[in-house]
């Protein structure tokens, strides 16, 4: 009880929006540009390196008035697939969802392949994910593999 | 297969490679027949080729079909700006079909993808070449007799070979056992042998040439490319490792036949071209006949 309490108090309860818990440390700048919550409006409260029992460190974000689709959500995973994405209205926890991913990505993956042909023109990429574990993504053009290494989001 | 592109060597199964192959013979048999006379071919080469064009325009022309097209990107609009989207969407209105070859790797997939008519890939960068496939599978069922249970070797450039790749994972579906001969620096990339693998076929690296001579039915050659190497060094100490002489067939099974995607260097010497096992220009004219197969398949006339 006493430990709830406590962690209330580091990143504060936001009214209606969503919370995205269990993000990697690492990962947490990555997700708020990936949602491009670098340039809303809105409110936004970033943790960074907070204590976790499951990871040692790790991030949150709450992200006030704002809600995810689950296209947005399976981006998040391919960066953070630990990633547990909440929906909160008038401070209730609503949706509770662990982000998943999925078996093809369309549009926000750039091709690690210099000359594929999705990185001269306007070609919307296409991904068949081969390896979701280890994640490998197989461009649908060009054949080549992207690791999870060389994962640029567009 | 009537209507469809072909992309990758993987858009084909087992059964439809075989196909194209009965075809390939019967064409080789009677090369010119009037199959094709109703039929505009457009072959799109943004970037050179001699053998892949003129073997096509050749399957083309003798079949009766009317080839319209460009051997150079400099002489069409590609020149002015144009995306390859609006090329295929314009060709397209012209044709039955279009040949193409493009540097960018993903160009055929995506051509297939917005052209209303099939798009056969005749070579999309570093990726596919899919009927340089066909025609060495063709060819290494007409030295052999057969396709399944060869002993087939692969020499020299098998990182980056594009050839090398699409016919090693079509060989996976034929029993083959592998025997890979490169540099350190060059070898067999893993998702290529991943293939091999997961059909529970047998696969022998080496670094000398010598080491499979008197074991392998077939000899795939291929160029060594200085600019492969980020070590010049690296290269010389290399180059010459990998080069065929008629010296060294001394040895070799009566069967053996050796093969190149051509063009070729210095990696075989011209001695070896007298010599029995040399296939590799008869080889390129097989590949008249696997293309002509094709359009004739995939147009619907045969």
């Amino acid at each position: 009880m006493e430990s709830n309490s406590r962690k209330e108090l580091v990143v504060s309860a936001i009214e209606n929006g969503t919370v995205i818990d269990h993000i990697p440390a690492k990962s947490v700048f990555r997700v708020v540009k990936m949602l491009k919550l670098d340039s809303t409006d809105g409110q936004v409260t970033i943790g960074f390196n907070l204590e976790s029992k499951k990871f040692g460190k790790k991030g949150i974000i709450k992200a006030s008035n704002q809600f995810f689709e689950n296209r947005d959500a399976n981006k998040i995973a391919l960066i953070a697939p630990s990633a547990t994405l909440i929906t909160i209205k008038n401070y209730e926890v609503v949706g509770k969802q662990q982000v998943e991913i999925p078996e093809t990505i369309e549009q926000f993956v750039k091709c690690v392949n210099p000359n594929c042909i999705t990185n001269s023109q306007q070609i919307t990429t296409r991904f068949l994910v081969i390896d979701k574990a280890d994640l490998k993504l197989q461009c649908h053009y060009c054949e080549k593999i992207t690791g999870k290494n060389n994962i640029e989001i567009l | 297969m009537k209507n469809r592109s072909l992309v990758s060597i993987n858009d084909y199964t087992k059964a439809e490679y075989l196909k194209i192959l009965d075809l390939a013979e019967e064409f080789e048999k009677n090369p010119k027949q009037n199959l094709l006379e109703k039929f505009v071919v457009a072959t799109l080469f943004f970037e050179p080729s001699t053998r892949t064009r003129l073997s096509f325009e050749s399957a083309a022309s003798q079949l009766g079909a009317k080839v319209i097209g460009f051997s150079d990107a400099t002489s069409s609009s590609v020149s002015k700006g144009e995306t390859l989207k609006d090329t295929i969407l314009t060709v397209a209105n012209y044709s039955d079909i279009i040949v193409m070859r493009h540097p960018k790797e993903g160009s055929a997939r995506f051509a297939s993808e917005v052209s209303k008519v099939p798009v056969i890939n005749a070579g999309d960068g570093g990726n596919q070449h899919p009927t340089q496939c066909l025609l060495d599978l063709y060819s290494i069922r007409k030295t052999q007799g057969k396709l399944d249970d060869l002993h087939i070797a692969f020499v020299g450039d098998l990182k980056y070979g594009r050839t090398v790749h699409s016919l090693v994972m079509a060989l996976c579906n034929f029993n083959t056992t592998f025997h890979l001969v490169s540099p350190v620096e060059l070898k067999l990339p893993s998702y290529v042998k991943m293939h091999i693998k997961k059909n529970n076929l047998n696969y022998f690296q080496y670094t000398e040439l010598p080491d499979i001579m008197e074991t392998a039915d077939i000899i795939y050659m291929t160029r060594i490319q200085r600019e492969r190497f980020s070590d010049p060094i690296e290269y010389e100490k290399v180059k010459n490792s990998y080069i065929l002489t008629a010296g060294m067939l001394t040895n070799c099974k009566p069967n053996m036949r050796i093969l190149h995607p051509l063009p070729r260097v210095n990696e075989i010497t011209e001695d070896v071209d007298s010599t029995e096992q040399a296939y590799y220009f008869t080889q390129a004219l097989n590949g008249v006949y696997v293309r002509q197969a094709l359009l004739a398949t995939i147009l619907g006339a045969k």
